[in-house]
């Protein structure tokens, strides 16, 4: 049995169609974050899992326990909110203290409790200062410690760093991964932020209208997208369409380029990824096919080139800087060419049709 | 040219405070006049104040003024309370009906709601003090829904699930929560309820019945019988209540728009 466990859950808001099926395992103790565009049914699913939502069919466990229709005030498992949500009137040691005194604990242990989660999320001291006196990386933390002092098997975590900026949200993203190593408990993680899901977790999902549509792990995910939405939501891509000739050959805008892949069958149509840092430029000529620089632009660590093939324009990332107007060619080497079945099935289809 | 503004500007708002105002400083003065006339000034005198408290029908009418006030402003503020959060709760299209349905006591000519309420209590209970403090609350509950209404719409919905997350049982998580911060806009209504109920007329004048008279009945009825200089001592002393009350709610107010700012 699973630690936890979505059996066949469907949701629907106003009869339109949220989740449908969705069938989940999560591993006990392990970083799983739920990533996908907004309405893709990532949140639905959190809400779901913390008590908030009843689904209209199916069944959610929780350590083989069925605990589809226990109220949230009962599951062992708590949230930090998207907007903190902490209680305004309260002070923070009361924020901390408010499910300790549910569960009746003593006030010496709840006192230690505060401490040791202030302690925790680095704001020792901060007991008696008011909510509105801290900072929005400061609240985030205080949501954190209130959730936590509860001792939850699981902890539900909604885009928690959705309101920071930049370098706090990084920084947050290690605290994160440091507060899951000491706690060793399961932590569910909401994201639309592709980046932020790649440096924490150890299993992504990757979700969009309500299907999931990979689980792996985050190198899984990146390197080997199994079909044309993740690749493109994960990073950038270069997606074509190709045919693949046989085994360890494939072709794509008219030209055929070994690859790795096996499997597909002869003359089967595919997608082709290839990233963008994946690309190599070179002389005319010395690659499998030739272009012509049509912009470029720097963005810090690397220019980002587009590189136009007859009518298809390749993104390209390279640490060099090439003029526009330049004629190159282009290379990939086997390995780093993705194949990806075509959708087979009609949503499937849907999901493709809507990204583009 | 800016002085010219500015001076514009000024004499403008005396007029208008002049035409808000005159005719309560009119009756403010006369409550001090030694004078039985309307129109001769004979001296200072606190005469009329003494007299008030023995005066029977005025104290009579006091004390049902007060039992009305508070018993209807006290059920309008339950029921104004608990009918804001449901609303807060419905569907948006539930809850612009019945914040529509709340606005007709609002906007219905005052008259009309007396004499519709009037022949609703003739037909299923007979006029008295209870009819009156109905009617009360029937025009006090809208002030109160929209006293709270807006604490329950700025306040973020996860406070109550985080409670709920954190083990909280509905009620718990209600009383420990939400109470706490709705307390400064039932305050606000259920003191808008006072107020209303204390200076209405025209509505508890059709659904009184005989016999019973608050503050602005009775004064609309000696009033016509002649004149009494104590009754210009009351109705100041009824206009000031009001104005302190109004002052504290837009004190509150103010006070609050403060808090949240920072």
């Amino acid at each position: 049995m699973e630690f936890i466990q979505f059996d066949k859950v469907s949701k629907s808001y106003d009869g339109q169609l949220i989740l449908d099926e969705l069938d989940l395992n999560v591993k006990e103790n392990s970083f799983v974050t739920l990533l996908g565009p907004s309405g893709c049914g990532k949140t639905t699913t959190l809400r779901l899992l913390g008590g908030f939502e009843k689904p209209d069919s199916g069944n959610i466990y929780l350590n083989g326990t069925d605990i589809t229709l226990l109220p949230a005030n009962l599951r062992p498992i708590n949230t930090v909110f998207q907007k903190y949500a902490l209680f305004p009137h309260m002070t923070i040691a009361e924020n901390i203290a408010f499910g300790l005194k549910i569960q009746k604990k003593s006030q010496d242990y709840i006192n230690d409790k505060i401490k040791y989660a202030l302690k925790l999320v680095n704001l020792d001291g901060f007991e008696n200062r008011d909510i509105d006196s801290l900072s929005g990386g400061q609240q985030q933390r205080i949501a954190i410690a209130r959730a936590i002092v509860n001792e939850p098997k699981v902890l539900l975590l909604d885009e928690p760093l959705g309101a920071l900026d930049l370098k706090l949200r990084q920084s947050m993203q290690y605290e994160l991964m440091k507060l899951k190593q000491e706690l060793g408990i399961t932590f569910i993680y909401v994201t639309h932020d592709q980046e932020e899901a790649l440096t924490m977790s150890d299993t992504i999902v990757v979700m969009n209208q309500g299907y999931i549509q990979q689980i792996g792990t985050p190198e899984d995910i990146y390197n080997e997208p199994e079909n044309a939405f993740v690749a493109d939501f994960i990073g950038e891509s270069n997606i074509i369409e190709g045919i693949m000739i046989k085994d360890e050959l494939v072709q794509f805008l008219g030209v055929q380029v070994p690859c790795v892949d096996k499997g597909f069958g002869n003359m089967k149509p595919v997608d082709v990824v290839i990233r963008p840092e994946d690309v190599e430029l070179d002389q005319p000529g010395k690659g499998f096919m030739d272009g012509i620089i049509t912009g470029c632009i720097f963005k810090g660590v690397h220019y980002e080139l587009d590189v136009q093939c007859g009518n298809w324009e390749w993104m390209v990332h390279t640490t060099k800087y090439f003029e526009v107007g330049q004629q190159v060619s282009l290379n990939v080497i086997p390995f780093n060419i993705q194949i990806m079945n075509k959708p087979a099935s009609e949503d499937e289809e849907v999901l493709k049709e809507d990204d583009k | 040219m800016k002085k010219i503004k500015t001076a514009t500007s000024a004499i403008y708002m005396a007029i208008i405070f002049l035409f808000l105002y005159a005719p309560i400083f009119v009756l403010i003065v006369l409550s001090f006049n030694d004078s039985m006339s309307r129109t001769v000034w004979g001296g200072f005198t606190l005469q009329w104040y003494a007299n008030l408290p023995f005066n029977d029908t005025i104290m009579d009418a006091l004390f049902t003024t007060l039992r009305i006030t508070i018993c209807s402003s006290l059920l309008a503020t339950v029921l104004g309370t608990s009918a804001a959060v449901g609303i807060h709760h419905m569907k948006k299209h539930h809850a612009a009906i019945m914040l529509g349905a709340t606005n007709i006591p609002l906007l219905n000519a005052d008259i009309v709601t007396g004499i519709s309420l009037m022949l609703l209590f003739t037909r299923f209970t007979s006029l008295g003090e209870f009819s009156v403090v109905l009617a009360h609350i029937t025009f006090s509950v809208p002030y109160v829904i929209f006293n709270v209404l807006p604490r329950l719409q700025s306040m973020s919905d996860s406070c109550f699930e985080a409670a709920m997350d954190l083990g909280a049982s509905p009620a718990y998580a209600f009383y420990k929560v939400i109470w706490p911060e709705l307390i400064p806009g039932v305050l606000s209504g259920f003191l808008m309820a006072v107020t209303m109920s204390l200076d209405d007329f025209t509505i508890t004048y059709f659904t009184k019945g005989a016999g019973v008279n608050t503050l602005s009945t009775m004064l609309y009825t000696e009033l016509r019988k002649g004149i009494q200089p104590e009754l210009y001592a009351l109705s100041t002393l009824l206009f000031l209540l009001a104005f302190v009350m109004l002052l504290i709610i837009n004190f509150k107010s103010r006070n609050q728009e403060v808090k949240n700012e920072n």
